[in-house]
């Protein structure tokens, strides 16, 4: 019975044409517009390089890169919060050897984390790049970065998945290290290299799962795995192997304690505007995958797996919080904040996953979970965006300590900046409250809701994960009294405040907390539909 | 179609064209080896433009030859042929651009080139082993002469290891033949009578006969631990002698493999698949590890060409129609890649800066210097690592698709591959053109070293181009391979799964 | 006997025609050429190469007439082919011939040489093993004489010394094993020999006879053990002389000794197409080619004389060509024929290149042919065909001299037995072959020429010869049949 029903569910939910078309009367590709503008102008700029002055240099980036956000909010606004299925598809058949298709298509999540990309991206390239050298090929690789990213977050069909997931390292690579401080070099290759290393059995799991299905469609391979053939997909052993290397794949860019090594001094020799890009948006690629690719296509192998994944998201929670506690350096410290954070999500989704049945054929054990899980994943997206503005923020506030002391980011480097900067201060103060999750901020509602959800499905899990909250709040309060408060001593003494470039760049983040911390439904509304279905088909 | 044979003609032509007006002017020499090949290429882009996948091996000429020994001069061209013709094509091509500032006998240079890409179109069009077999000669004696004059370190000695061991090879394959032909009572040496002859022997025969044919084939495809001379002969190498080694020479092994050597006994050849397979992939996986450490920057090319070659031999080895026409496939992006890594490192940068030690280019700020060559670098090292949107991605999945069919874990065992080629790439990338960086590469470029050239531009565009379309139109190569798998004879061998 | 005399003679054309051009050469250079030392050396060029085109022209058209006098000659496909062959070689030879600056007998010479090709299209069709000696002892003496010829210099007079003295014994033990089959059989003719043999089946003498006959073909093939003169001799004689025995000599040689083994010794072959091998000839000739092909090849990794490096490289040749003397009997002499022919032609070719240099100064060691591309692009050119057609590269015809001669072998019984494993051996050190002969060619077309060295000005018969040998080798390697449908 169930097994019909889903099949027909998902049968009804890829009926997404007719519609799409009803919304959209002229047949605007706006997807492919989405993702295909910023790489219009990287290659604009990269082709006039040596002709642009140094400001038209600085400015046309952020012109592309606004473009997300425009044609974010057409979407947002054309977007049916309703329909759980891909809206907006497009698919053209593109390598037919390999049964390849350009399948892009968007639904709640996809939105959020567009959206998110589209606040921060002009952002980073407004707000700290004003002194960047090469502007026209900082902005070139920058926006190459920001269209692979998107890429990414529409992308249904393997292929093309893979596409933007490898291609956006190349321009990460060489922001990291053309652009990057003394140890980019070293940092850029290792964060390559551990990428790569997920990713080429990543690529392996789905040549596997090729070789069994013939498709590389998202779609239809949740299909098959949904439609109850996930056991048989593969011979036995083999599922597991491919899983394992999707996963690996994906556990790496999250990361995944103890997949992490490469993420501090990656975000932390970054460039300002790199880092917050990085953080904000790149590190939701992993996670993105998480809940587009491994779940759906594996979910009896990663129920099995969840207990494992589950502690070791525990792990990356509490230790990560704890490293950052130990850490002198600021931008080292946000960097595990990072990692602290994204854990969270991982810990709610291998919570659900561990609570879900073993058998899809016996719906009636999601009942007792059902509202947790619903908490849960809703935190989890929640919590992707959120996580997105205070760590950007975050990220920013350093760079300003950075490019008013040359360089200087230590944890005693500075002392009393509020008496000098009391606006820098104010706002930095706001980003730091919201990362910790005080209530009223946006970062409260995602973290309440995952710890909400956890509580329910694996208690004693919630239970050791409150010391990473409460190290957290240690290490974020640490920051916000050395460097801020006390006589003004070191780098503190006559600290500029922040000018107008500046403000402008914190205060739509700052604005977005507030506004996002009051009315988080604003956001919630977009995903409450699709997170209630995959609660109820969901393992 | 028809005019295939003649890119054979029209480059031995040119050869003894270059040859005669190449003593009086090098300039007149350089114009009709480009002409020639430029034609040749020309041809066999026509010849892809009319080409019917479906109707698998066409026939071009098929005249009685040596009657006495039933050796027929006998071409024909299916889709693998094509591809591989038109890499040479394009190949040949690039190399004349990237040797335009030979000055030293350049009649004679461009004459031994342009006779060993006759050999190199015979081959691909050989649809007799005899026939195959000379075409497969011709193209390696030039080489020893072609790298022993114009070519750098160590010359003589890697010229003479790799022709001795490509002579080596050829005469593993000779005696193979010659096994299956006199034992088994062929009546010729084509290609489906040498495998009706091979099945009347018994299983140990056909065992040795795969054995040496195979071996001598992978030797010059550079299998391991036969591939020593690759390393040495492509560091030794010219610049455009470097590009046909690795771009195109090295495929005539991959292809001798697969044309020849595996439909010969499909028994034996089930007894060999997994050596085959483990060499490839240590192949693979030793050689990518060497390149990891090399500290001479054609050298880490060098390898990579060996760990590639080792992708197309274990797609070969896979032997199912997936992995075949990956193989195939590969063997296209890798000589177009390996060409343009060849010449960035001979041409651009070495015959400028005059050092390949990564430790010197390190201290030198390359990107800045030779911008044009630290973008091609870093498209073809991507291109190289295996990155989607390049045509060694494609080429990749589908091996590992393919061979994953046969054998996971010999899948896994090149997915390693896969990371170990980012490794060395990246650092290949990472140490020579950005061993001294500030984010400073758009400050006008310093003029201490010539500027890159017009061929050298053309012939790298050229080449990133193609590997550029064919990562993002991968069918246009696989829609003549696959049909091409299909027919009758590689039937008995290509038998696991289903395409 | 049938005393035929107008067959005989029309048989004996070409003989006739090489022994009138000799006299000839001798009488006018007596008379008139001797008293002007300008022309001397020109008109013994030119009449003797009249002489050999004219002979040449008679044994093509001489037809198989078959046996000849009683069965003393057997003019077949194989002897036309040999004679005709022969008179080439020795004609391109012949063209060789040093100016009158290092010549001071161009007629005697010429004469001589005529005297052994002579003696050369008598051995192709000997059938009777009197006629064989004679012919054998006509050519050879001749070939002593040639060998020392240079009386100035030190190493032709132990050329040819040396060469005498090896090819007495050789022919002692010719004689020695020819009397012994005279007196098993009671017959000099080969059919008869066959046939007294098949009736008799093996005996003690027999094997001492065909050891003794074997050991003189050793000899003439320059097959190890026997090739001791070899280098010697190739590295002191005059550079014609040297070019004649290396080819003509050596083709009329294992003509004579294949008709000898085969129709004449055939029931006495032995197997070594199988394992367990049975006595015969064959094995002994199998472990002559095998210990040829070997010490052959490695000995001439060792050279650094270029004369020593052919002449090595002709003891592994003679052992290949041994394989397809035993492969001659079911196969038939066609690849045999073939091999020893083009291999004659890329032998005369490379001495005819060292002969060209020499007139511009002394050729010993690999070095003093640095630089020939600059010097003579027309040499360096065509030594890279000889050269490249000796080591085995298609499509020369060398290759396809050795996949003939390597093919027929094998159809014997394939790999089977220690004939198949020769073949395998043999294929292997062609590679090991290939780095000496690109050792040659490194010089010639790669290295740069020394300081003082000059252009070598070629004369004109021996450039015509070279770019004659250089084509017939191109051709013959693109049209085997041209050859092979002969037989």
């Amino acid at each position: 019975m169930h097994r019909e029903r889903t099949r027909n569910e998902y049968e009804k939910e890829n009926e997404w044409q007719p519609a799409a078309a009803r919304r959209c009367p002229v047949n605007i590709p706006l997807l492919s517009l989405l993702i295909f503008t910023p790489w219009v102008g990287a290659l604009l700029l990269f082709v006039l390089r040596r002709r642009l002055s140094a400001s038209l240099g600085r400015i046309l980036p952020i012109l592309f890169s606004l473009s997300t956000l425009i044609l974010g909010g057409i979407v947002l606004a054309r977007f049916n919060p309703v329909i759980t299925g891909m809206q907006f598809t497009e698919k053209h058949a593109w390598i037919t050897a390999l049964n390849v298709h350009y399948h892009i298509g968007l639904d709640g999540l996809s939105l959020v984390l567009v959206l998110l990309t589209g606040i921060i991206s002009p952002l980073a390239l407004f707000g700290p790049t004003r002194q960047v050298r090469c502007p026209a090929i900082h902005g070139a690789l920058f926006l190459l970065l920001q269209g692979s990213a998107l890429g990414v977050f529409l992308a249904l069909d393997f292929f093309p998945w893979f596409v933007f997931w490898e291609l956006s390292l190349v321009p990460a690579f060489f922001l990291i290290k053309l652009w990057g401080g003394p140890g980019a070099a070293r940092a850029a290759y290792q964060f390559v290299i551990y990428t790569i290393g997920g990713s080429a059995f990543m690529l392996l799991g789905f040549a596997a799962i090729f070789a069994e299905t013939r498709t590389f469609d998202f779609l239809e391979l949740k299909l098959i795995s949904m439609g109850g053939q996930a056991p048989i997909l593969f011979g036995g052993a083999a599922t597991t192997w491919v899983f394992l290397g999707v996963l690996l794949g994906l556990a790496v860019k999250v990361p995944l304690f103890p997949f992490h090594a490469w993420l501090p001094p990656a975000y932390a020799e970054a460039p300002t505007g790199t880092s917050m890009f990085l953080t904000s948006v790149m590190s939701k690629m992993g996670a993105y995958g998480f809940l587009r690719i491994l779940w759906p296509l594996f979910p009896l192998q990663f129920h099995a797996a969840a207990p494992i994944l589950l502690w070791l998201a525990l792990g990356g929670v509490v230790l990560s919080a704890f490293a950052a506690m130990k850490q002198t350096d600021l931008k080292r410290m946000v960097a595990y904040s990072s990692i602290n954070h994204l854990s969270y999500c991982l810990l709610a989704m291998c919570a659900v996953a561990t609570a879900g049945p073993v058998n899809p054929a016996f719906p009636a054990v999601m009942i007792g979970t059902s509202e947790s899980g619903i908490a849960a994943l809703s935190g989890t997206i929640l919590q992707l965006f959120n996580h997105g503005l205070s760590a950007a923020a975050l990220f920013f506030c350093v760079g300003v300590l950075e490019s008013r002391t040359g360089g200087l980011r230590g944890l005693g480097d500075f002392g009393g900046v509020r008496t000098a900067a009391p606006v820098f201060a104010g706002l930095c103060g706001i980003a730091l409250f919201s990362s910790l999750g005080l209530p009223g901020l946006n970062g409260f509602i995602g973290e309440f809701l995952i710890f909400r959800g956890v509580f329910g499905l694996a208690p004693w899990v919630a239970a050791v994960a409150t010391l990473g909250l409460l190290a957290t709040a240690l290490f974020l309060l640490t920051f916000w009294q050395r460097v801020f408060h006390g006589p003004a001593t070191g780098a503190g003494v006559n600290f500029r405040d922040l000018d107008a470039t500046e403000i402008a760049t914190l205060g739509p983040l700052i604005v977005l907390m507030f506004v996002l911390g009051i009315f988080p439904q604003l956001l919630a509304g977009l995903i409450n539909p699709l997170v209630t279905t995959w609660a109820a088909t969901l393992p | 179609m028809n005019a295939l044979p003649c890119t054979i003609y029209v480059s031995f032509t040119g050869a003894l064209l270059a040859l005669a007006v190449g003593t009086r002017s090098a300039g007149a020499a350089r114009i009709v080896a480009l002409l020639t090949a430029l034609t040749a290429w020309g041809l066999t882009l026509g010849a892809a433009v009319n080409f019917v996948p479906a109707a698998g091996l066409q026939e071009l000429i098929n005249a009685a030859w040596i009657p006495e020994f039933g050796i027929r001069y006998h071409l024909a061209a299916d889709g693998i042929s094509l591809t591989l013709l038109v890499l040479t094509g394009l190949a040949a091509t690039a190399g004349v651009l990237f040797s335009w500032n030979i000055t030293e006998r350049t009649g004679e240079f461009f004459a031994l080139y342009l006779a060993l890409i006759g050999g190199v179109y015979g081959v691909f069009l050989s649809a007799d082993a005899f026939a195959l077999f000379v075409f497969y000669e011709i193209a390696i004696v030039p080489k020893y002469f072609l790298i022993a004059k114009w070519g750098s370190t160590n010359r003589e000695y890697g010229a003479m290891k790799l022709v001795l061991y490509s002579f080596a090879g050829s005469a593993l394959v000779l005696a193979g033949l010659l096994w299956a032909y006199a034992a088994g009572h062929a009546t010729g040496f084509g290609f489906p009578e040498l495998v009706a002859a091979t099945g009347r022997l018994d299983l140990t025969q056909q065992t040795g006969i795969l054995a040496l044919v195979f071996l001598g084939f992978a030797t010059l495809a550079g299998m391991f631990p036969l591939h020593t001379w690759a390393p040495t002969g492509h560091v030794a190498a010219p610049t455009a002698a470097s590009m046909l080694l690795a771009g195109v020479v090295m495929k005539l092994g991959a292809y001798g493999c697969l044309r020849v050597a595996l439909p010969l006994s499909p028994e034996a050849f089930h007894l060999l698949q997994p050596w085959i397979a483990w060499l490839a992939i240590i192949g693979i996986i030793y050689a990518g590890l060497v390149a990891l450490v090399q500290d001479d920057f054609k050298f880490v090319i060098g390898y990579s060409s060996v760990s590639h070659m080792g992708f197309v031999l274990l797609g070969l080895a896979a032997a199912n129609p997936v992995a075949v026409s990956g193989a195939v496939f590969q063997m296209f992006s890798h000589g177009v890649i390996a060409g343009l890594l060849f010449a960035v490192v001979g041409r651009m940068v070495y015959e400028r800066t005059h050092t390949r030690q990564l430790a010197d280019l390190r201290a030198l700020p390359l990107h800045r210097l030779l911008p044009f060559a630290a973008v091609v670098f870093v498209l073809a090292g991507l291109a190289s690592m295996g990155l989607p949107g390049f045509s060694g991605f494609p080429a990749e999945l589908t091996i590992l698709i393919g061979t994953w069919q046969t054998n996971p874990l010999w899948a896994l065992a090149a997915a390693t591959g896969v990371l170990i080629a980012a490794a060395f790439t990246l650092r290949a990338i990472q140490v020579s053109f950005f061993g001294r960086t500030g984010p400073d590469i758009c400050v006008t470029p310093l003029e201490s070293l010539p500027p890159i050239t017009w061929p050298e531009k053309a012939g790298a565009l050229l080449l990133l181009g193609a590997t550029i379309y064919l990562g993002l139109s991968p069918d246009t190569l696989l829609d003549w391979i696959r049909p091409a798998l299909q027919s009758p004879y590689f039937h008995a061998i290509l038998s696991g799964g289903a395409s | 006997m049938n005393a035929d005399y107008a067959g005989l003679f029309r048989a004996l054309l070409p003989e006739t025609h090489l022994v009138v051009g000799a006299l000839l050469v001798l009488t006018i250079d007596m008379i008139w050429a001797r008293h002007r030392p300008a022309n001397r050396h020109h008109v013994a060029l030119l009449l003797g190469i009249i002489a050999l085109l004219t002979a040449g022209y008679a044994a093509i058209t001489s037809g198989a007439s078959g046996h000849i006098y009683g069965g003393m000659l057997k003019l077949d496909q194989l002897a036309i082919a040999t004679r005709t062959a022969v008179i080439v070689l020795a004609a391109l030879a012949l063209a060789l011939l040093p100016d009158s600056r290092r010549m001071n007998h161009p007629a005697e010479f010429t004469a001589i040489l005529l005297f052994a090709t002579t003696g050369f299209t008598l051995m192709a069709a000997a059938n009777n093993l009197l006629v064989a000696f004679l012919a054998l002892e006509l050519a050879s003496l001749s070939l002593y004489v040639l060998a020392g010829f240079d009386k100035t210099s030190p190493e032709s007079a132990e050329a040819g010394l040396k060469y005498f003295l090896f090819g007495g014994m050789a022919a002692a033990f010719l004689l020695f094993g020819f009397s012994l089959l005279y007196g098993l059989t009671g017959s000099l003719g080969l059919e008869q020999i066959a046939t007294q043999l098949v009736m008799q089946g093996q005996s003690p003498l027999l094997v001492v006879a065909l050891v003794m006959v074997l050991v003189a073909f050793g000899f003439k093939a320059a097959a190890a053990p026997f090739h001791l003169w070899a280098p010697d001799v190739y590295q002191g004689a005059p550079a014609p002389a040297a070019a004649l025995i290396a080819s003509a000599s050596k083709l009329a040689g294992l003509v004579l000794f294949t008709r000898l083994l085969w129709p004449g010794l055939g029931s006495a072959v032995g197997t070594i197409a199988h394992v367990p091998v049975t006595v015969g000839w064959a094995p002994v000739v199998a472990l002559l080619s095998g210990a040829s092909l070997l010490l052959g090849n490695i000995g001439a990794l060792a050279q650094t004389n270029v004369r020593r490096l052919l002449a090595y490289s002709a003891i592994a040749h003679a052992g290949a060509l041994l394989l397809g003397v035993i492969a001659a009997g079911r196969i038939g002499v066609g690849p045999l024929f073939y091999y020893a022919a083009t291999y004659g032609l890329a032998t005369v070719g490379a001495f005819g290149v060292i002969a060209a240099l020499e007139s511009a100064g002394p050729v010993h060691q690999l070095t003093d042919l640095a630089g020939l591309h600059k010097r003579s692009p027309l040499l360096a050119g065509c030594l890279a065909v000889f050269i490249l057609s000796l080591a085995g590269i298609p499509p020369l015809a060398g290759f396809f001299g050795k996949f003939s001669v390597f093919a027929s072998v094998l159809q014997l019984g394939g790999l089977a037995g220690p004939v198949g494993w020769l073949v395998i051996l043999a294929i292997a050190l062609s590679a090991v072959a290939l780095y000496y002969y690109l050792l040659i060619l490194k010089q010639a077309l790669v290295a740069a020429p020394v300081a003082d060295a000059t252009p070598v000005r070629v004369t004109d018969p021996a450039a015509i010869a070279l770019l004659l040998a250089a084509s017939l080798i191109v051709a013959l390697g693109l049209w085997p049949s041209a050859v092979l449908e002969l037989f």
